[in-house]
């Protein structure tokens, strides 16, 4: 697969790290009162979906960014590839 | 008609006419006891085990497809009972020896060849931990032995002895592991499965579950609704796919594993090698063919291939380990969605929905755990309460804190 | 021996003679010869067994898509079981040998499987062989297992290189014929980066194998005259012997290039085979198709084939298999073998066409409406056997048969990706489907333009719609442009051991049986007759099956559908995909700076992940290796030692949220750390697991450096990073890795302070109240080297680490080693390291294993909850906080003689020894000379209540128990008085 890095252009898959869904973003707040199930949730329960599939992969071999990289699961189609760290900003992780 | 030598002998010389279909080709009845949703190794052995041992009749097996086309007709056929934690062992153990009596128990010869599995050892704690695993195997009754370097050097003299990047040092080895003829087992379970009055319905697609008051009564399919007191889930690869019909999020991720064949080869393994310092396991088919295989390639899918760096991983580490392969073609490629759980180990376990069970969560291990598969979920279907080898493959057991993580990962599906 | 069957022309150098031998007997060839041009040309037919029933067979097919004749090609190291004697080009020198049989070719002991084939039928095997359950093992399956299969290997490592590479192009066209030919001219001429690939020596195609006119010449000369222009285009790229295997995802495909295999051994340096990962913008798939045999009774002798492959032999390499030739066809191409053949003067016995309206000739007799019903001849065709239109049979006289049922367009490829090909009607034949590998395009044959005006222009074409070239079609060279028709003729009624699947002995009775007995999908008939599972994945076989199914069933064959086509095209070497990685390069090995004064200490090394590190370091008279490592962590704990500890992960931390940062990703507070201090951190994973631990050492308020364990190093990096970027991307923090740029030593003992008074420059105090435990700070040793140092200690000893810029890390070590004399220093190696951590009671990797926390290791009111930091919520679950939790314990064994092996598991002083009554393991265990016993480490059932309990330690794989003793884990100054000194 080829991944085409916002800073770097089309890079090879295998320079990359997978880790997994870019909910993995989304960490619970720990001071909430539900923080038990949120984190249970947060750690272990995935959407997996067949199709669209928004992931986190780290440039271990490049420039140790890590992306969310948009991408078909059925095909495997990137639509769209993302710096995480402006994802999380959006998501409001900056704060 | 029973299948034997007899028989054989006999239909050879009455020109064949007298072998029958090995299931039959039922339409849906209205209403099932337990209806199994799909129709691979885990589906049709709970099938077979709910007929034979626990009496239940009135069953069918739905498969969108045809049976045994998912992973048990993809994957690299190796049984095998040497797991290391408590949750786990018993359960495998229990399936090795189903396995032992299946030929027997089913009338099918699925070719279950015990001609074991070696795992190779390559540094101090590495040897450590094999010693763990071997004592914890023995403990539960299973069977283990560690092998010094000398022994493996009698045993498996084609391995790379000479500039192994990382020497072999020794070795843990479990004497009943091997193979099994993996398509075989598919049809074994649907013909004993079928000799009982299951109803085997192939292509035919659930497309929904009918839930009321927090019950289910039945799926929706593309033969029409069928009904049922009881459900039970065997499609791991798409579990996720599946259970998202009702709603369910589960601790697990579809991801694609590849598995390889080389042209047939006079026999040149014994048994099942596995490297321990690289990404590689192989053993040699009856037909002679080198089935190999090694890492997930990582990421999420469900396209059923994978992609080159990881044919090369492997191919890679099976040079390192054996370069006497050097010039054996790969022959094919294959690749299987994987149901990766969040600690690697299966779930069999009743759902939140009443009626409505789950089995899956299997990772690469389905194949070896087909028997016990059947047979516990098979208990769990018919008595709504866990087999005793099966207790720890909860649901909650995330939730609760209780993960039976054999490589100590964690919650990251493509480590495991 | 003469060649009696080379007849004139061709395209051979009949100037070379090459000499040969197959199994034994020497033959001679010329260049641009295969193996099997070569064998025919020499009067052989007989070249391999099949699979199952041992049936002579011979050549097939003049491509990759042969399923019979198979050998072993080469000897010694280099064998090479299952080589295609129809790909094998000829060289001087070539060796092979027929296989899967014994005693010899001609005579096999093991056909007499065909005897009883009538037993062997479709599945027999699931059927039988389950009495008593034992026997498999010992009886049945060792002797089906020495039967099948097919070549051998040499069982002796591979003596020859591999290589890889990368290759990016706009337009990969994949199959050098008229198509792709005119494919590439017309993608080149326009300026496009082209790959052309062909798995062929020789570029053309199937017009080196037509007598056909290009251009009002022959096909020859176009062909030359288009490489000649291709290989003067700097943007187009020819890679002949090149096959494509496999297109995968976002348009890589896989290429193998045979670089060596048509010499005898490879060049001085050259690889056999390069394994190319080709990068195409786009694709242009000119495969090709591939002829389609008719089964009929006997249709597998030696001398029957495909027609097409016949033409080529002839015309192509001027061989035949015989003087007198028979064509069994359904369609015009057949017709125009025989036209060939008899142009070549070679004897037409007949050409049987099943069509009643079959043109006629005047050079040869057409028996129109009739079919082959079946042959003789033991190891090789000698009669045919026709029905005739009228009823009558008809015995033909023949060496050769050559059949054609028409041609299926070869669309492998455009299926890797799980695309499904679709019917054509016109065709009867499958053609590329709409679902192609993103960035294909189709052209020529393989598209089901099978003339060859049709090819050309279709591969102009289909090289401008891909690119998105504008303007007009180039000027084609004037081509046969008859229409091709073709019906569908799979097999002759009434046959029953008529051969599908010639390698696997598949027939047209086993799919009947198959059907017969519910197997009735493609994928069912696949596994249960094996049909197109061999090697050759069933170019020429899988259709004839379908249909045959399809018929049985009452289905259309599109309705059936087709199994899939999973790369590799042909099958591949795995040293090809093994490439350089293999034996010591498998993995590279990282060296620490020190690591050639280590070797010339004589050290003993270890593998450490990638690293390679000093074990010990053997004294001369030192005859065990326990007598080093003893030695060392005496000397070591009497005086000093000296520790290469390079390998440990380094973190560089800076910015003003460095402090902040790391508050989240330990598991205890590093805020109040001061400035010049180092503190133990332990990192845990989200799920609350014990990720790695290691020490910060705060050198400024912005600044700390981290370190990990060696195994750990890239993981923990990869997670700090996450946890900054995707966490807490607010932070003002930065990351690097410095673990290369710092060479660093664990200087341990009593005297390790004097040592490093005598390197460390004055101006620097390092005493006691200077520089007090967990101390740590920017220094200069040696006169002005920056180096840093950190008071910190794994053996448990009064201990510093010092780390210098790596290039400075030898020489460091040999001023320590030269310094140190007065102290008797010594260094010491990951053994006695790991000796006194045990002592000490540290954890390590054998510790943190991850299935333990914070709890299980000791440190469970390390987890600070005045804070929020990664893992601490979900290790609060109730199964990792049970009152029965695993705690870490040490372990003496009650008789200093006895054993403790790690790995072992702990059981109560009585009662049984099973399971249910496991109660922990142990994780590490030692020789401590200190202790003057072995010592362990392990995880017990609330180990912190038992210390002084009995207990065994049982190990029955290693075939141990021992009485043990449940001690502190801290069995060298558990206060920590050293440490402090």
């Amino acid at each position: 697969m080829i991944i085409n890095h916002p800073l770097l252009g089309p890079r090879d898959s295998a320079e990359f790290i997978y880790l997994g869904d870019a909910s993995l973003i989304d960490r619970p707040d720990p001071e909430a009162e539900n923080r038990d199930q949120a984190f249970y949730e947060y750690a272990y329960l995935r959407d997996n979906p067949a199709g669209e599939h928004r992931e986190l992969w780290f440039h271990e071999g490049g420039d140790r960014s890590w992306l969310v990289v948009t991408r078909n699961t059925v095909t495997h189609e990137i639509t769209e590839v993302e710096m995480a760290r402006d994802v999380a900003r959006t998501r409001g992780r900056s704060t | 008609m029973r299948y034997s030598g007899f028989n054989v002998i006999k239909q050879a010389l009455t020109g064949h006419k007298g072998w029958k279909p090995a299931w039959r080709d039922p339409e849906p009845q209205a209403h099932y006891d337990i209806i199994i949703i799909g129709g691979g190794g885990h589906g049709l052995a709970t099938a077979h085990y709910l007929a034979k041992i626990y009496g239940q009749r009135k069953v069918a097996v739905i498969e969108k497809g045809w049976i045994g086309g998912g992973n048990v007709g993809r994957n690299t056929t190796i049984v095998r009972s040497n797991y290391l934690l408590d949750g786990n062992v018993p359960f495998y153990e229990f399936s090795l020896k189903l396995w032992e009596g299946l030929e027997q128990d089913l009338n099918y010869n699925a070719m279950v060849s015990q001609r074991g599995i070696m795992n190779l050892i390559h540094t101090d704690a590495q040897r450590d931990a094999f010693i763990r695993r071997g004592n914890a195997m023995m403990l539960h009754g299973a069977d283990a032995e560690l092998l010094s370097e000398q022994q493996i050097r009698a045993e498996y003299p084609f391995l790379n002895f000479n500039d192994a990047r990382f020497p072999i040092k020794g070795g843990l080895a479990q004497r009943r592991g091997g193979t099994v003829r993996h398509d075989a087992v598919a049809w074994g379970y649907a013909r004993s499965a079928d000799s009982f009055g299951v109803d085997i319905i192939q292509n035919c697609e659930v497309t929904g579950f009918r839930i009321e008051n927090g019950k289910c009564l039945g799926v929706e399919t593309s033969k029409g609704f069928i009904g049922a007191g009881r459900v039970g889930c065997a499609v791991a690869g798409n579990s996720g796919r599946l259970m998202s019909m009702v709603g369910m999020r589960l601790p697990i991720e579809s991801q694609v594993l590849q598995a390889f064949v080389s042209e047939g080869l006079k026999p040149v393994l014994p048994g099942v090698i596995t490297f321990g310092a690289g990404h590689f396991y192989v053993s040699q088919s009856d037909k002679g063919g080198l089935v190999f295989g090694g890492d997930l390639d990582g990421y999420n899918s469900y396209a059923q291939r994978g992609n080159l760096p990881v044919v090369e991983d492997v191919c890679e580490g099976g040079m390192a380990v054996m370069p006497m392969i050097g010039r054996a073609r790969l022959l094919r490629m294959w690749g299987g969605i994987m149901d990766m759980s969040m600690d690697g180990s299966p779930i069999i376990d009743r759902t939140p929905i009443e009626g409505l069970y789950f089995n899956g969560g299997w990772c690469y291990g389905g194949f070896k755990a087909t028997p016990a598969s059947g047979y516990v979920f098979a208990h769990l279907l018919a008595k709504d309460a866990p087999h005793p080898t099966a207790t720890a493959f909860r649901l909650d057991r995330f939730q609760k804190g209780r993960m039976i993580d054999e490589k100590g990962v964690g919650n990251q599906p493509n480590l495991h | 021996m003469t060649q009696i069957n080379r007849l004139g022309g061709g395209q051979i150098d009949r100037a070379t003679t090459l000499r040969f031998s197959f199994d034994g007997k020497d033959y001679t060839g010329h260049p641009g010869d295969t193996l099997a041009s070569a064998l025919l040309a020499n009067g052989v037919r007989l070249m391999g067994r099949s699979f199952k029933y041992h049936r002579p067979r011979g050549v097939l097919s003049a491509g990759s898509e042969e399923p019979n004749a198979l050998v072993e090609l080469r000897g010694g190291a280099r064998q090479e079981p299952n080589t295609r004697a129809t790909t094998i080009e000829l060289f001087n020198g070539l060796f092979a040998k027929s296989q899967n049989r014994w005693p010899s070719l001609a005579f096999d002991a093991l056909a007499i499987n065909d005897r009883f084939s009538n037993f062997l039928t479709a599945g027999f095997y699931y059927k039988t062989f389950m009495w008593p359950a034992a026997f498999w093992e010992k009886l049945y399956e060792p002797i089906i297992r020495k039967a099948a299969g097919l070549g051998s290997l040499s069982m002796k490592q591979d003596p020859d290189a591999y290589d890889k590479g990368f290759r990016h192009c706009d337009l990969l066209i994949i199959g050098a014929g008229p198509s792709g030919l005119m494919a590439a001219l017309t993608a080149g001429r326009a300026g496009a980066q082209v790959i052309l690939a062909d798995e062929d020596f020789a570029m053309g195609g199937r017009l080196l194998s037509e007598t056909a006119p290009v251009d009002d010449a022959p096909a020859l000369d176009w062909v030359s005259a288009a490489l000649a222009e291709l290989s003067s285009l700097p943007n187009v790229r020819l890679m002949a012997r090149t096959t494509v295997i496999g297109a995968f995802d976002h348009g890589i495909y896989g290429a193998v290039e045979r670089i060596s295999d048509h010499m005898h051994t490879p060049d001085e340096g050259k690889p056999r085979q390069i394994l190319w990962r080709i990068y195409a913008q786009k694709t242009l798939l000119c495969a090709g198709a591939i002829e389609r045999p008719i089964a009929f009774e006997n249709n597998d002798r030696p001398g029957i084939m495909l027609a097409g492959a016949l033409r080529s032999y002839a015309n192509r390499w001027a061989a035949t298999p015989a003087q007198r030739i028979a064509i069994f066809t359904n369609n015009d191409d057949g017709h125009r073998t025989a036209v060939d053949l008899h142009a070549k003067g070679v004897k037409i016995a007949a050409v049987v066409d099943v069509r009643p309206d079959a043109p006629s000739s005047y050079d040869f007799e057409v028996l129109k409406g009739a079919q082959i019903v079946n042959t003789r001849g033991r190891l090789g065709l000698t009669f045919a056997e026709v029905k005739q239109a009228d009823g009558s049979t008809r015995i033909l006289e023949c060496g050769a048969l050559g059949v054609s049922g028409g041609w299926n367009p070869n669309v492998h490829l455009t299926c890797h990706q799980r695309g499904r090909p679709v019917w054509n009607d016109d065709l009867a034949a499958f053609v590329p489907g709409r679902d192609l590998p993103p960035g294909m395009a189709v052209a020529g044959a393989a598209l089901g333009e099978f003339s060859t005006h049709g090819a050309l222009k279709s591969g102009a074409a289909g090289a401008k719609t891909v690119l998105g070239l504008k303007g007009r079609l180039p000027k084609l060279p004037k081509a046969c442009d008859a229409p091709v028709s073709q019906t569908a003729f799979w097999y002759v009624e009434g046959c029953a051991r008529a051969w599908l699947d010639q390698q696997n002995d598949v027939t047209v009775k086993d799919v009947k049986l198959s059907h017969q007995e519910g197997f009735r999908s493609v994928e069912h008939l696949k596994r249960y007759t094996t049909l197109g599972m061999a090697t050759d994945q069933g170019k020429t076989s899988n259709f004839g099956g379908l249909a045959i199914m399809a018929e049985l069933a009452g289905k259309s064959i599109p309705e059936v559908g087709t199994t899939i086509f999973r790369p590799p095209y042909t099958p591949v070497a795995i040293g090809a995909f093994g490439g350089r990685m293999r034996g010591m390069e498998f993995h590279p090995t990282r060296l620490t700076p020190s690591h050639y004064w280590a070797k010339e200490r004589g050290a003993v090394f270890v593998e450490v992940g990638n690293w390679l590190r000093a074990q010990w370091f053997p004294l001369p008279g030192e005859t065990h290796w326990r007598q080093s490592v003893d030695r060392e962590v005496r000397q070591t704990r009497a005086s000093v030692g000296v520790c290469d500890c390079t390998t440990l992960g380094k973190i560089d931390v800076q910015g003003t949220d460095a402090a902040t940062f790391l508050n989240k990703v330990y598991c205890n507070g590093f805020a109040k750390l001061a400035v010049g201090k180092t503190r133990y951190g332990l990192m845990l994973r989200e799920d609350g697991m014990a990720m790695d631990d290691g020490t910060a050492a705060r050198l400024a308020e912005d600044h700390f450096v981290v370190t990990t364990t060696t195994a750990n190093a890239a993981k923990v990096y990869q997670h700090m990073e996450f946890v900054r970027q995707c966490l807490f991307p607010g932070l003002d923090v930065q990351l690097i890795s410095t673990t290369e740029a710092w060479a660093q030593y664990a200087v341990a003992g009593p005297n390790s302070r004097r040592l490093l008074q005598k390197v460390v420059d004055p101006a620097f105090d390092i005493s006691n109240e200077g520089f007090p435990f967990m101390a740590c700070g920017n220094i200069t040793v040696c006169g002005g080297l920056r180096a840093r140092l950190f008071r910190i200690s794994f053996s448990g000893e009064l201990a510093f680490e010092i780390a210098v810029p790596a290039r400075y890390g030898d020489a460091l070590m040999r001023r320590l080693m030269a310094a140190g004399e007065e102290f008797d220093v010594t260094p010491y190696g990951t053994e006695a390291l790991g000796v006194m951590r045990i002592e000490k009671g540290h954890a390590a990797g054998n510790e943190l294993n991850g299935t333990t926390t914070a709890l299980n290791l000791g440190m469970g009111r390390m987890v600070s909850k005045a804070k929020d930091s990664i893992g601490s919520v979900l290790s609060e679950r109730e199964g990792l906080n049970e009152e029965d939790a695993l705690l870490q314990v040490g372990i003496k064994p009650l008789n200093p003689n006895d054993k403790i092996t790690a790995g072992g598991h702990l059981m109560a002083a009585t009662g049984p020894i099973d399971a249910a009554h496991d109660q922990g393991y142990v994780t590490s265990a030692a020789f401590s000379p200190t202790m003057g016993s072995m010592i362990g480490l392990g995880f017990l059932k609330r180990g912190a209540d038992r210390q002084g309990e009995k207990m065994r330690l049982v190990s029955p794989v290693t075939d141990l128990t021992v009485d043990v003793e449940i001690v502190s884990a801290h069995f060298v100054d558990p206060d920590g008085e050293r440490l402090r000194a």
